[in-house]
């Protein structure tokens, strides 16, 4: 037996490593509830609050009275706010969202649709803004000044300040219209679209396990174009974050002794200078993520792409609140998760939080 | 000191700024052979440029130009910045004034000790480990083995300045330049730290260029004194001679170090009228 082990044996039962491990999870798990039911709870008030009638919406507004309060009755509407909110609780953690007015499914059936939809753009989006967008940064910053620089910070700012509404219709117009590089709107062509069976909601991945290379390829094609731009904006913020951090980086001495030591100038900038900037860089990714995971309203719209921020914008105007507040749900979890996972990649990459 | 290390006239460092270039170094000679060299002089008088410009790390927009800028007969100036790389660490090196910056933070101290080896030398996995260990073992680290695997914030200050010189030594250069290493340490283990790099580099025979603002401190590790102020040489001595230093700026130095059976009501400051006519 190791020493270590040993020596555990005989410590109480609250000081043992697999206990305090168990705690700490436990923690983490009950802070993790604990947001999640202040973002329940925040969403379900501001849609309580909000001047628009769910009731009207479901009626119409030449119902009579008797009808608008029944359905008001049947809607649960009547009932003090805390018990509907404690209700609303009690469902959600049964996996029930309730039904939206305006498709007349289930929420959640709607959201296991369209979430996809966009999970599969995000992904791609991010993927493009980071394998460009870091490399980037560090040779900004590396050729600080220079016109290498120039042209990145240029670059950036046009990614910044460019409507994507805007970048959408040219870029459909130029690469779908004028070149036929890629394709039109929508996920696939449509004598395609429902062909594969929805596995997994991601419409590669569906047609891979389906074995439908040209399906896959089509669907290729239909992402390319808006899964870049969403890649632009996302590439703007993150050079231009990349080239802030690294510059402060090679002012630190410890960049001077990698100099000293004859280490060449590459090993310099991604050794020295970019391995600490790794945890700051994957608050910003992951920030950039999520904000691609909510669903960009006007690359949906313009590319005609069923996805969550299409359907939020759609519900939230025709006062579908049970949809509203489902999709809100799903990009707060979506921040959540992808904040806590940041708080362990800290940790895997800086020492010092260790 | 028949073999002449480095040759150095009339090195300027100068910075462009508004209002014209500004040099920091103005037009410094001296030789050095494998002896210990002390350049001192209070912050901002050009000593750190000095040192810097050896290694020819002074960062853009500052430039180094000299009539003469020799190591070991070497044209320092007229290196490709590729040459200058083989040069570093592996026949100059510095040691740095505070280990809390001048070390990586994210990487392990055994990584970082074998990258200045594996930077100029092609050697296996095994034997660079085992030169980490022996140096870190010859800067007198006890258990060299967990040491190597720590990250720079385990350690205290004077052991990380001794990770530090273990990093600049291992390729075994012949000129050390040592900018301030023991400015940012406790009293209690700069003499430790001193003598740790005394002791090498007397074993070694390399060359020292030591660095420090203190005088008394120095005068104990160094062959020969440079004093500078406002980028000129304005003394050069042996050691031993210090106390006999002609000129003004020397004496005034001299004169405001406190001594442990002090008199004196108040220490005299420097009368900076005495040099500073232009």
């Amino acid at each position: 037996m190791s020493k270590i082990g040993a020596n555990t044996q005989n410590l109480p039962l609250l000081d043992q490593p697999i206990f305090k491990k168990i705690m700490a999870l436990i923690q983490f798990l009950f802070v993790l509830v604990l947001t999640f039911l202040g973002l329940l709870a925040i969403t379900f008030f501001i849609g309580r609050v909000i001047p628009i009638d769910p009731v009207l919406a479901v009626v119409g507004d030449r119902a009579t009275q008797e009808i608008y309060d029944a359905t008001r009755t049947a809607m649960g509407l009547d009932r003090p706010l805390f018990v509907q909110f404690f209700a609303y609780v009690g469902d959600v953690f049964t996996g029930d969202l309730g039904k939206s007015v305006s498709t007349g499914r289930f929420v959640a059936d709607d959201l296991m649709r369209v979430f996809p939809a966009t999970l599969e753009m995000a992904t791609l989006g991010i993927f493009i803004g980071v394998v460009l967008g870091v490399p980037m940064g560090v040779y900004s910053a590396a050729k600080e000044g220079k016109w290498l620089d120039q042209v990145f910070r240029v670059l950036g700012l046009v990614g910044y300040s460019v409507p994507a509404f805007w970048i959408g219709l040219v870029g459909l117009a130029l690469f779908y219209g004028h070149l036929g590089w890629v394709a039109g709107p929508g996920r696939v062509d449509i004598f395609y679209e429902g062909l594969v069976e929805p596995r997994t909601g991601l419409m590669l991945v569906d047609s891979l396990l389906a074995g439908e290379w040209e399906i896959f390829w089509n669907a290729i094609s239909h992402i390319t174009l808006p899964a870049a731009i969403l890649g632009f904006f996302s590439l703007a913020y993150i050079a231009r974050m990349t080239r802030s951090f690294m510059l402060e980086q090679l002012n630190q001495e410890f960049v001077t002794t990698a100099r000293v030591k004859g280490v060449p100038e590459h090993v310099v900038l991604w050794k020295h200078a970019f391995l600490p900037i790794r945890v700051p860089l994957i608050t910003v990714i992951g920030l950039s993520y999520a904000g691609l995971l909510e669903g960009s309203v006007m690359i949906e719209t313009v590319f005609s792409w069923p996805g969550i921020g299409n359907y939020l914008t759609v519900a939230l105007l025709n006062a579908d609140m049970n949809a509203v507040l489902g999709a809100t749900l799903v990009v707060g979890a979506v921040f959540i998760l992808i904040n806590k996972l940041s708080d362990v990649l800290y940790r895997v990459l800086d020492p010092r939080s260790r | 000191m028949s073999e002449k290390l480095l040759e150095v006239q009339d090195l300027r460092v100068t910075f462009p700024t508004h209002r014209g270039d500004i040099d920091v170094v103005k037009g410094i000679s001296f030789d050095l052979g494998r002896e210990r060299l002390a350049i001192v002089g209070e912050s901002g008088s050009g000593k750190s440029m000095t040192g810097r410009s050896i290694l020819r790390l002074i960062r853009s927009p500052g430039r180094v130009t000299a009539t003469k800028l020799k190591f070991d007969n070497i044209d320092l100036l007229d290196q490709s910045e590729k040459q200058m790389r083989a040069l570093r660490g592996a026949r100059i090196s510095m040691v740095m004034q505070d280990p809390k910056y001048s070390l990586n933070p994210v990487l392990t101290i055994g990584e970082q000790i074998g990258e200045a080896l594996r930077t100029h030398q092609n050697l296996p996995r095994k034997q660079v480990h085992d030169r980490v260990i022996d140096m870190l073992d010859q800067v007198r680290i006890n258990d060299p083995d967990r040491v190597a695997k720590l990250y720079p914030h385990e350690v205290s200050g004077g052991m990380g300045q001794r990770i530090m010189i273990a990093m600049m030594l291992i390729p075994e250069p012949d000129l050390l330049i040592a900018d301030e290493p023991t400015s940012a340490l406790d009293v209690s283990v700069q003499a430790q730290v001193l003598d740790l790099i005394d002791g090498l580099i007397q074993q070694k025979g390399m060359g020292l260029i030591i660095i420090s603002h203190d005088l008394n401190l120095v005068a104990n590790y160094a062959d020969r004194v440079l004093v500078m102020n406002a980028g000129e040489i304005v003394e050069e001595c042996d050691a031993s001679a210090l106390k006999d230093a002609q000129h003004p700026y020397t004496k005034g130095l001299l004169a405001a170090v406190p001594r442990i059976d002090e008199t004196r009501e108040e220490l005299p400051t420097l009368d900076r009228s005495q040099w500073d006519a232009t």
